[in-house]
């Protein structure tokens, strides 16, 4: 596939990702298979067949089994250390149509040093915003660790030509992108026609060349656990860096099942492939609360091994100040107001 | 490499207002025992919590006597609309005392707070506001026009769901009109007693819920007494055959509700994460000390591998520990006794030729503990897919056919619940009418609700708690 399959080569992949990650997507051929699955993206039916084939989820059971994940008691130590983890791992993200140069240049800046009170708070992992605005946030995130995401493919609906879609991804990553979100087209994954899906995300791929790509699932849309489950296998043997939730635009967005069952699905793949992708939540996490169960989730569920902003990622922008306060509770034992954090 | 460990959670100690001492509940007063009082333990550390009076014959009649009394001049008379009041009022008043009750049931009992606080206690409330609701329409409950209550209740319950098999038996009893005699375990008194001072909040009238502390001999002389009519028993299969031959021919009403051996039957098809977690509950919760735990996994062999590596990467996470920590997921196991039992029975196993597999797992140097346990290779004419262990071991056999499954599913003396995991829903049904077990859960495992009757086949019993079928057995009709 993209990356190296050996597990020795996806860590070392991870441990220095834009660099290794470069060399293993130029030595292979896109589109292809990940050997442990045949040919089984090779044509529309056998995809169909691939997919249709996956066990199916019980939704009642996924249900219990993130709610009970969600009951654990993080405290003290384990809870600062996820506390900035969390942070680590957010994509501080500005998709609205009145975005200007001026905001996003006010987002970077906060994700760059999000405590001005404490320069020792980590930086966020990404700055996510519209193709038009990356130009711009690149030149803010000079020098530092911030990678610069890009929403493409006429996100948030996907409803264009594949040609205006490639364009748009071509225009992000011409403009300094790292990272591309894209949209799958759910009208197309609903009415059985995986391959077009499929074909899409590896065009996609394609275009994004040394970038990594994000696949939104728009899991909201999708509606049942099974095409959640269909959904993630179809992306990421298609090639795609991470599996996301959801686009923000539409509720629901990240639930925990369905976090769960993408979380499964990373897992699952890396136990056939050796090869680790991230999953990206997005949308409706606005607590530190929140954030520390859904971490609870990815360790319990994928492993320790995904507790890192290669390749997990929590897609938000309020959520941020709330973990910023929890973690300066953390330490001076008080609560300090909104004003002592600053507006996005 | 990330490392986030979780810092401990544990629930405080205080919660549980624990006493040195805990008198008996007659009569509506809390009194010495005229028996040697005994001590209860903490299994997680072996540490005494409390000195716990126990009652003789001479107590259990004067108990008895207490609940008759009661019978005749105030409960058995009283129309169900008032009834119910008081039950209503015992289930709010656990539901106030929650967590005190979760926190007192895990000390005493050594499961996970997690589980006495979500499950155990929650549930013990439920089941007074559900048998609440049916005090003042037994008319309508499908008993015949005219059901009267049976008298004096004798009621005798086990270690392991203390606090709820009281509000099992309890509940369905005072609805319908009867008044009681309970015995709690001897290793986990101390939630039944809390459970007797809230019915004192509630003003119950005295003498209609009496509970005695002590062990076999306080058993069987509330079960021979001749002033109860009624005697409902939960344990094991040995001993409700003992109490079957003690009250034969007494013309007293009898249920048992006993040992399992329940099959969990995972198809092909399967949602296998799913079902990974119906096993890992199945057998697991409450340390497997649960009568109707899948204690044999029956796994479609095309599939057997595949859900095995997941079952043993899914038991890797599980965390075992202080059962007061938030965060334990298996606790101790409730005595000494069984904890030889466990043993015993696992060595066996091996000695029989099953491959026995734990995951890294460190135990508590004291207090009783077994980790997490899986037998594969095991065959029908193993005694560890035979008797039960109650404990957290798990024989795992695999089946060919829907007709194999079904035939080594109902191959046990046992009949109390059973699992079927598949996404066909005829195949649900298919199984569910052939499986001879009183319960037969569909992609599930373990779940329990107030108005779901309960109750087993064969050796695990008879007669039913829960739902409208439960107030059968306590009303003559």
């Amino acid at each position: 596939m993209h990356r190296s399959l050996s597990t020795d080569s996806a860590i070392h992949a991870e441990a220095c990702r834009v660099d290794s990650s470069d060399v293993t997507r130029s030595s292979t051929v896109l589109g292809t298979q990940p050997r442990e699955f045949g040919d089984a993206a090779a044509d529309a039916t056998s995809l169909r067949r691939f997919l249709h084939g996956l066990p199916g989820v019980d939704e009642v059971g996924a249900q219990a089994r993130a709610a009970g994940l969600f009951t654990r008691s993080i405290k003290k130590a384990s809870k600062v250390w996820a506390l900035e983890a969390a942070i680590g791992m957010v994509d501080l993200t500005t998709l609205e149509g009145a975005d200007t140069a001026g905001k996003v240049a006010g987002l970077c800046a906060k994700a760059r040093q999000p405590d001005p009170a404490d320069p020792s708070c980590p930086p966020v992992a990404a700055v996510c915003v519209y193709p038009d605005l990356v130009a711009g946030a690149r030149s803010h995130l000079v020098g530092s660790s911030v990678v610069v995401a890009s929403v493409a493919t006429a996100f948030p609906s996907g409803r264009a030509s594949l040609r205006t879609k490639l364009a748009d991804v071509a225009d992000a990553v011409e403009a300094g992108a790292d990272e591309i979100d894209m949209v799958i087209d759910r009208g197309a994954f609903l009415s059985g026609h995986y391959k077009t899906v499929y074909d899409e995300i590896v065009a996609v791929k394609e275009a994004c060349g040394p970038a990594h790509l994000k696949v939104i699932l728009e899991t909201g849309e999708l509606s049942t656990l099974d095409n959640v489950r269909r959904a993630s296998w179809l992306a990421l043997l298609a090639g795609g860096d991470f599996i996301k939730t959801s686009t923000g635009k539409v509720t629901p967005a990240a639930t925990p099942p369905v976090a769960l069952v993408m979380l499964e699905a990373v897992r699952d793949f890396a136990a056939a492939t050796g090869d680790r992708r991230g999953v990206k939540l997005a949308g409706g996490i606005r607590t530190a609360k929140d954030a520390i169960r859904y971490l609870v989730l990815v360790k319990e569920t994928a492993g320790e091994d995904w507790l890192t902003s290669d390749l997990f990622r929590i897609g938000a922008s309020s959520l941020v100040n709330d973990l910023l306060m929890q973690r300066t509770k953390e330490q001076t034992g008080v609560y300090s107001g909104n004003d002592y954090f600053s507006v996005d | 490499m990330p490392t986030w460990d979780y810092a401990p959670a544990p629930e405080s100690r205080e919660t549980a207002r624990l006493r040195e001492s805990y008198q008996m509940f007659v009569d509506g007063k809390f009194v010495d025992g005229s028996g040697t009082a005994f001590k209860t333990i903490n299994p997680a550390d072996e540490a005494v919590l409390a000195e716990v009076a126990e009652a003789n014959q001479s107590d259990v009649d004067t108990a008895v006597a207490a609940a008759r009394r009661a019978f005749d001049r105030t409960w058995g008379r009283m129309p169900g609309r008032e009834r119910s009041k008081y039950l209503f009022r015992i289930a709010r008043l656990i539901q106030e005392r929650a967590r005190e009750l979760a926190v007192l049931e895990s000390l005493d009992n050594g499961k996970p707070i997690k589980e006495s606080r979500d499950v155990d206690v929650p549930l013990a409330a439920a089941h007074f506001f559900y048998y609440a609701g049916w005090a003042d329409k037994l008319e309508y409950a499908g008993l015949g026009p005219n059901p009267r209550p049976l008298g004096v209740a004798g009621q005798v319950i086990p270690w392991n769901f203390p606090l709820l098999m009281a509000a099992w038996k309890l509940a369905p009893a005072l609805a319908a009109g009867n008044t009681c005699v309970l015995k709690p375990a001897e290793t986990t008194p101390l939630t039944a007693l809390v459970l007797a001072e809230i019915c004192q909040q509630a003003d119950l009238p005295p003498g209609v819920v009496n509970v005695l502390p002590g062990a076999g001999a306080t058993g069987a002389a509330v079960v021979g007494h001749p002033a109860v009519d009624k005697v409902a028993f939960t344990g094991s299969t040995d001993v409700g055959k003992e109490i079957q031959r003690q009250i034969a021919g007494t013309g007293k009403k009898l249920t048992l509700e006993l040992g399992g051996k329940a099959a969990n039957i995972v198809f092909e098809d399967a949602p296998l994460d799913q079902a990974v977690e119906g096993i890992v509950n199945g057998i697991f919760f409450n340390q497997g000390h649960v009568c109707c735990a899948g204690s044999r996994l029956l796994v479609q062999e095309s599939i057997a591998d595949e859900l095995l590596e997941s079952l043993k990467r899914r038991l890797a996470t599980l965390r075992l520990g202080d059962p007061l920590d938030k965060n334990t997921d298996i606790g101790a196991i409730n005595s000494a006794v069984q904890l030889a039992k466990i043993r015993e029975l696992s060595g066996i196993g091996e000695a029989e030729g099953a491959q026995r597999w734990s995951p890294p797992c460190a135990l508590p140097d004291r207090g009783f503990w077994f980790p997490p346990t899986l037998f594969t290779g095991v065959s029908q004419a193993h005694r560890i897919a035979r008797e039960e262990i109650f404990g957290p071991v798990l024989s795992v056999l695999t089946f060919r056919t829907p007709d194999e499954a079904l035939a080594k599913a109902n191959n046990t003396p046992y009949g109390l619940s059973a699992g079927i995991w598949t996404e066909k829903g005829s195949r649900i049904l298919w199984m569910a009418n052939r499986l001879r077990a009183g319960v037969i859960w569909a992609n599930t495992f373990n779940r329990f609700d107030p108005a779901a009757p309960f109750g087993g086949y064969q050796e695990s019993g008879f007669g039913r708690e829960g739902g409208r079928h439960g107030l059968e057995a306590y009303v003559a009709h």
